[in-house]
């Protein structure tokens, strides 16, 4: 299943995450969520956005951009829903490369992603245990 | 089967080649000695006269010239004819103080045009061949020289002159290429192009490149010829001494065979001036023997290089050069230690990187900085910061037990690093910018 994120790839210089963030909002598409991750020489910017193909063409020239599967947990709304998914992940030894999370304002839906380094046996382990875990499609509906 | 383009002079026997060369350095010490006021000092100063020049040893009694010379006499102070005798002048790329400028009379023009068509048919060129000309045509020696040897041989050339990838790339495969001249480095970036355009190697009909006017290692060598389906031949010449086609490579591809019936190379020691037995590395010097228009006698290349006089599976018999390991020029000095950009190119090729890099040295309280930006290649990206961190370590690790010292290195987008069409822009010293 899982979502596909899209990974940028930046030189750590003034102007470059702004110039993407607005090649990408002048052609209207929605960023849902965003993440930056960033060192003193490069930047790499994660990005869930409603149109990963259109966002590919059109940050074609000006930046490099690559999708990556990661996967996106429906939260509960229920007190240590985020503390849950992690024991999980910890007790299962699964490395959680990085994480972040968005909230849909429409359905009042927070989710929340994580980069693993095998998103399938992953996956399968937090729906074993009952959590829900979103693709591309759900996510369009969530939006 | 052994192709030439003038296959008795290419493959004379060594004493015939003395022999000429013999005659030709005593009437070219003579002409220069009359017409050149500005080498005649020299020579007057050395206590040397034309008539103490008889065989072509006696060549190490002559002073030499040296880039400085050049920029002093700019521009008639080493013509050597009357400028109603020539027909067309080419000029060096500027980089600081004047700008060199070569003169050529027909004859001149004949010459280099010939030494460029024998490296073009050593490529394997014949008449049936579609030669692709992508150096810079103009001041740029590249371009004029490639396409009269081109015209010489017979092949059908296109003169593209350098820039516009859209536009080379439907010329070669719309007009079947199957020779590409230019640079290295625009080899490498039409190479990418190709296979950006979802080509495969074997999509076109190249069968050889003949590429030089700036440094390139094996491993370069080696990329190119995987991505274009080709065979890579190395060029070698400057403006100073005509243009591309001093020296070329034969299918060895090991060493390049310098025109040495138009052109007498020495290697010295750069410091005392020597000259060093074959084999040595040092210092490479040329002569040219019988140009008309710019005669220069012991030109100074700066470019050090290693001569050898083996006899080569290809037949021809000219003395052969190394590829230059480096100019005295882009040699640095950081922290004390010597640096080549080709060392770090060797580097970067052989764990796995492009060689798009640039280095920026620097200085920053009184120490020197060392950076190297290295593009990506696509499938080197990666999401996760430990993971770009961990290539930049291993990198530095590579670097310093190649170099002595470790840079900085920076590892940036893929084309990111502005590629020029002409020359590679690989060294950025902003060192002398605090004197
Ligand atoms: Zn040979």
């Amino acid at each position: 299943m899982a979502i596909t994120q899209l990974s940028v790839y930046l030189e750590n210089k003034p102007g470059t995450l702004s110039q993407v963030i607005n090649t990408i909002s002048d052609a209207g598409i929605n960023i849902r969520a965003l993440s930056l991750a960033d060192t003193r020489d490069f930047g790499i910017l994660r990005l869930i956005v409603s149109d990963v193909q259109a966002t590919r063409a059109i940050l074609d020239d000006q930046a490099f951009a690559t999708e990556t599967e990661v996967i996106a947990v429906k939260m509960s709304d229920k007190a240590g829903a985020l503390g849950n998914i992690l024991k999980i992940l910890e007790d299962e030894s699964i490395n959680i490369e990085y994480t972040y999370a968005f909230t849909s304002p429409s359905r009042e839906q927070a989710c929340v992603v994580f980069r693993v380094g095998d998103t399938k046996a992953a996956e399968k382990v937090l729906n074993t245990y009952g959590e829900i875990t979103l693709n591309d499609e759900d996510l369009k509906d969530l939006l | 089967m052994k192709n030439y383009y003038q296959k008795e002079i290419e493959t004379a026997p060594y004493e015939e080649i003395v022999k000429i060369q013999n005659e030709k350095l005593k009437k070219q010490v003579r002409r220069v000695y009359d017409n050149v006021a500005y080498y005649r000092d020299l020579m007057d100063k050395k206590g040397v006269k034309p008539e103490d020049i008889q065989t072509i040893d006696d060549i190490k009694k002559l002073p030499f010239l040296t880039k400085d010379d050049l920029r002093e006499a700019y521009p008639y102070g080493l013509l050597g004819t009357d400028l109603k005798n020539c027909v067309r002048i080419q000029s060096t790329s500027g980089t600081t103080g004047k700008r060199v400028v070569a003169f050529y009379t027909q004859h001149d023009i004949d010459l280099w045009e010939e030494c460029c068509a024998r490296a073009i048919v050593a490529a394997g060129g014949t008449n049936e061949d579609v030669v692709q000309v992508c150096y810079g045509y103009g001041l740029f020696t590249g371009g004029p020289g490639l396409n009269g040897g081109s015209h010489k041989v017979g092949c059908l050339t296109l003169p593209m002159s350098s820039g516009n990838t859209e536009r080379q790339i439907q010329f070669m495969m719309d007009l079947n290429a199957t020779i590409l001249c230019c640079t290295p480095s625009y080899a490498a970036y039409i190479g990418e192009s190709l296979a950006e355009r979802g080509y495969k190697p074997e999509d076109n009909k190249l069968k050889a490149g003949i590429f030089g006017a700036e440094p390139w290692t094996e491993e370069m060598r080696r990329s190119i010829e995987k991505s274009l389906g080709i065979k890579a031949y190395d060029i070698y010449g400057l403006t100073e001494t005509s243009g591309p086609g001093v020296a070329f490579e034969c299918e060895e591809q090991n060493g390049m065979h310098i025109n040495e019936d138009h052109f007498y190379a020495e290697i010295i020691d750069p410091n005392t001036g020597e000259v060093l037995p074959e084999g040595s590395r040092g210092e490479l010097v040329f002569t040219s023997l019988d140009k008309e228009g710019f005669p220069l006698l012991r030109y100074r290349t700066k470019d050090i290089c290693v001569l050898t006089r083996k006899k080569c599976s290809c037949g021809r018999t000219h003395i052969k050069m190394s590829k230059p390991m480096g100019r005295s020029d882009d040699m640095m000095i950081i922290r004390g230690v010597n640096v080549f950009p080709s060392q770090i190119e060797t580097v970067l090729l052989k764990e796995g990187y492009s060689p798009n890099y640039q280095i920026v040295v620097d200085r920053a309280r009184n120490n020197d900085t060392f950076d190297v930006y290295i593009e990506l290649n696509p499938d080197q990206v990666s999401d996760v910061v430990s993971d770009i961190q961990a290539r930049e370590r291993s990198l530095e690790a590579a670097m310093r037990s190649m170099l002595g010292i470790g840079p900085k290195i920076h590892l940036v987008p893929p084309k990111s690093i502005t590629r020029s069409e002409g020359k590679a822009v690989r060294v950025i010293d902003k060192r002398n910018l605090h004197d």
